[in-house]
């Protein structure tokens, strides 16, 4: 009871906010665990406490800007084996050509790895608890892998059955027909993988390299904005106010993103 | 062991738009209020600024926003004849989570639900025929509620955010250029519309040569500056496209935040604890008051809070599990059809057609979550079902929500019919088409049906051991034939545009937890004129414990085919006025069963 007693003594106070657990140092803090620590960090920053009264509160130096995966050489999730997959394979998915480049100019798979190698890698957004019997498709995702385990347990299951296909080649060496056609086979759930649900990997490959083609290029992807001048998207833009009535008239500025544009770049 | 703490008078459990509208209207009695919120603090210099808040990857794809299902989720299934899973990723709804709940980041579009929905049962039966409200196993009820008396509290609520529109029906007079389907409302929308963009002006032309009626859609988006009657000051929208799945960092989205909080946060008597998980309502010893509720903070420590009344103020989905997790209300049995708290567990259906052209460039990008041209021709009754084997309808839309790329190319495929879905040719069309291209939407209903219901789960149970909610939830022919029959419409409309090409995506088959469709579930703890046949009478107040009221569209016998916001409110606005003017005074059952 001396909890209680003190903790309504402390609610007379004007305000009072105490802040259990920094976000940041929490994300920090489960980057260092593994996948099997994924499920309860990404449920411990949830539970910030802080109990607010008279007056709403002002967070001095909180504002929660994204980290910037930008900048740094060299992969830090994938292994060499793994990019001889997903560099030829997103390139084959998003092609450079004539309209401009494809997915590793544009930095795809360095987003993934970005993205495997952080929060999300580690399935900080998935209910990845038992029991785990074949779902339907309806719902959903429905494996125990988190993202990143997923890529690490699909990539060798899908070179075992390119070498099954293909008399022991690897994807990276075989033309660019047949890996539309191992693409195709991972797409339409053709290719039977060992341990591992081709279309659960699909559905998340193309998902992700779609996302490294168009997220902000804060993330490590769209590089240069290759993507969003593809469309001719403006970006992070905030104020279309004298464009909403200008009907059918191009807009006229290029993109920008969250960190400007390279052009605002010094040399 | 839980510890027990000093009783406040009103306790809220969850905090977003409900919880928020009933603290506001309940300051003024001076009682103590305390609003627990199991998540964090969320405002808009810190959390939602607009210097980092366009940024698709993070609040949508990452699901920075919303509910953490590593946390917290539900297991789903279509019938009792599967096993429920549990939802592993977010997909078809996108449940909210901290300060404001779902109200920050919803698009903004606020609808009034017609006169006929709230009597959903005998005017269609009067109609149709008896058979029209239980064909396809239906559990149709009306509200025990009608619009007329609902109509002040969608004014207040209006008023509140700023909605932006044009009346259809004042005080029983149409008016040009409004919804002509729409129920009399006694005030002309307390400002203008916002301004179109150039796809939806096509749709309404359109739609006006094939004979229907478009209307610019209702926007809690600011057509311009407002100052609400609370204070509040909101600033005009700037159109940037990113309003659903993220928070606005203009001011000019109505939500709690926005509308609410500068003043309630002033009122001395309330407080608001954050990290607060309520795990559980506790009764007396009869069963028939609530005497506490156990919570969980941050450092996992158990509090035991007592208060005079509480009052549900979470999403619906945890609202019922909280209800099911304490034993209160019978628990509905889909095999006898008896007990309530689960029934008529509805959702919604939608469906859409895309439309691309060569000539005209519409820069999708600039937009807002209401922006846009709508027709309500074929919602509700508005339209004569003789012969067409369903009730209930939904309104087709042609709103510039966003432009955002990766939700156009890895969530809605707007790409042409034939399009692969990578390589080379879909790089072609989708630099082809993207500043070329548009949606139509169809918003329609769902009814309540026998087998669709929440009950809590026998396998899968949470961090705290709870067993998770269940939810068994499918599409009968009753919605499947209704949305074929909007999307029909739709296409007629779109053919009507003279695009280049268009690709209707008519719903098909059973309800899928993916792809993302719509946040509007309902049911569960549904409101109606008896103790038999509701959970809460029409001022949400639990039949079984009378100091205990349940917020929200669980309320819904049925869900209508409008988005539920302004009607949660204007429920929660009527249950607030008569907690002040009834239920303090005299503490009791404000029904008699």
């Amino acid at each position: 009871m001396a909890d209680a007693k003190d903790d309504a003594q402390k609610d007379g106070a004007q305000r009072r906010t105490h802040t259990l657990l920094d976000r940041r140092k929490l994300l920090a803090g489960g980057a260092l665990l593994g996948s099997a620590g994924a499920a309860m960090a990404g449920g411990a920053a949830e539970v910030r406490g802080t109990t607010i009264r008279n007056g709403q509160i002002w967070r001095p130096g909180e504002a929660d800007y994204p980290e910037d995966a930008t900048g740094a050489k060299g992969y830090r999730f994938f292994t060499g084996a793994e990019a001889a997959f997903v560099e030829p394979a997103s390139e084959r998915m998003i092609p450079s050509d004539d309209l401009g480049p494809g997915a590793i100019e544009a930095g795809v798979p360095v987003f993934i790895d970005r993205q495997l190698a952080g929060p999300f890698g580690r399935g900080d957004h998935f209910y990845l608890g038992g029991p785990w019997p074949q779902g339907l498709e309806t719902q959903g995702y429905q494996t125990r892998y988190t993202p990143a385990d997923l890529y690490r347990a699909a990539i060798p299951a899908i070179e075992r059955w390119v070498g099954g296909q293909f008399s022991g080649r690897g994807f990276k060496s075989l033309g660019g027909a047949d890996q539309d056609k191992v693409l195709t086979a991972l797409e339409g759930g053709d290719a039977k993988l060992k341990g591992v649900s081709a279309k659960a990997f699909w559905g998340l490959f193309i998902e992700n390299v779609i996302e490294g083609f168009f997220a902000d290029p804060i993330y490590g992807g769209n590089r240069d904005m290759v993507g969003w001048k593809l469309i001719g998207f403006p970006g992070a833009r905030y104020d279309y106010r004298e464009w909403v009535g200008r009907h059918s008239e191009r807009y006229p500025l290029p993109p920008v993103g969250l960190k400007g544009r390279p052009a605002w770049d010094r040399a | 062991m839980a510890t027990k703490l000093p009783e406040v008078d009103i306790l809220l459990v969850g905090f977003g738009w409900t919880s928020a509208i009933m603290a506001q209207e309940l300051a003024e009695t001076g009682l103590s209020i305390l609003a627990l919120e199991r998540s964090a603090w969320r405002d808009t210099p810190a959390d939602m600024a607009p210097t980092f808040d366009q940024d698709e990857l993070r609040y949508y794809w990452r699901q920075h926003l919303f509910q953490n299902v590593s946390h917290d989720t539900l297991t789903i299934r279509n019938n009792t004849s599967q096993t429920a899973l549990p939802m592993r990723r977010l997909g078809s709804f996108l449940l909210g989570t901290g300060v404001g709940g779902a109200g920050v980041h919803w698009n903004g579009q606020i609808w009034r639900f017609l006169p006929s929905d709230f009597l959903a049962k005998s005017h269609n039966a009067q109609r149709y025929g008896p058979q029209s409200v239980t064909q396809y196993d239906m559990t149709v009820q009306d509200w025990g509620v009608t619009y007329e008396e609902l109509e002040p509290h969608y004014d207040t609520f209006d008023k509140l955010c700023g909605t932006a529109g044009k009346a259809g029906n004042l005080r029983g007079q149409i008016q040009p250029g409004g919804n002509p389907f729409e129920g009399p409302r006694q005030n002309e929308f307390p400002a203008p519309p916002l301004p179109m963009t150039y796809a939806p002006t096509l749709f309404a032309k359109a739609a006006s040569e094939v004979g229907y009626h478009p209307f610019p859609h209702p926007a809690g988006n600011m057509s311009q500056p407002y100052q609400n009657p609370l204070g509040a000051q909101l600033g005009q929208c700037t159109y940037c496209g990113f309003c659903e799945k993220f928070a606005c960092g203009n001011y000019s989205k109505a939500t709690p935040q926005t509308t609410l909080f500068p003043s309630l946060f002033t009122k001395p008597n309330f407080t608001l604890k954050t990290g607060a998980e309520v795990l559980k309502i506790n009764l007396d010893s009869n069963g028939k008051r609530a005497v506490s509720v156990t919570y969980v903070d941050g450092e996992g420590r158990e509090w035991e809070q007592p208060a005079g009344a509480i009052l549900l103020g979470a999403y619906i989905l945890h609202n019922v599990r909280l209800l099911l997790l304490s034993g209160i209300g019978k628990p509905y049995n889909p095999q006898t059809g008896e007990g309530v708290v689960g029934k008529n567990y509805a959702y919604q259906i939608t469906s859409s057609v895309h439309v691309f052209y060569d000539d005209k460039i519409l820069n999708p990008f600039i937009g807002a979550g209401a922006l846009g041209m709508v027709v309500d021709d074929f919602n509700g009754d508005n339209f004569d079902h003789s012969g067409k084997g369903f009730i209930g309808g939904g309104y087709i839309a042609l709103l510039t929500t966003n432009g955002r790329p990766v939700e156009w190319y890895a969530g809605s495929h707007i790409v042409p019919k034939d399009t692969p879905n990578w390589g080379p040719k879909w790089k072609a069309a989708v630099a082809k088409n993207y500043l070329k291209s548009a949606t139509l939407a169809t918003h329609g209903a769902v009814m309540s049906h026998r087998g669709n219901y929440l009950d809590l789960d026998p396998t899968y149970r949470d961090i705290y051991g709870r067993p998770m909610l269940r939810m068994t939830f499918d599409y009968t022919d009753n919605e499947h034939k209704m949305s074929d029959f909007l999307t029909d419409r739709a296409t007629d409309i779109a053919k009507a545009m003279r695009p280049r090409e268009f690709r209707a995506n008519p719903r098909k088959g059973s309800w899928s937890v993916v792809p993302y469709q719509t946040t509007h579930n309902t049911g569960g703890a549904i409101m109606g004129a008896t103790p038999q046949d509701s959970v809460v009478n029409t001022y949400m107040q639990s039949w079984d414990v009378p100091n205990l009221f349940v917020m929200g569209a669980g309320a819904f016998p049925q869900n209508p085919g409008y988005n539920p916001t302004a009607t949660v409110a204007a429920l929660t606005y009527r249950a607030a006025a008569a907690i002040k003017s009834q239920y303090l005074k005299a503490p009791g059952a404000l029904v008699q069963a």
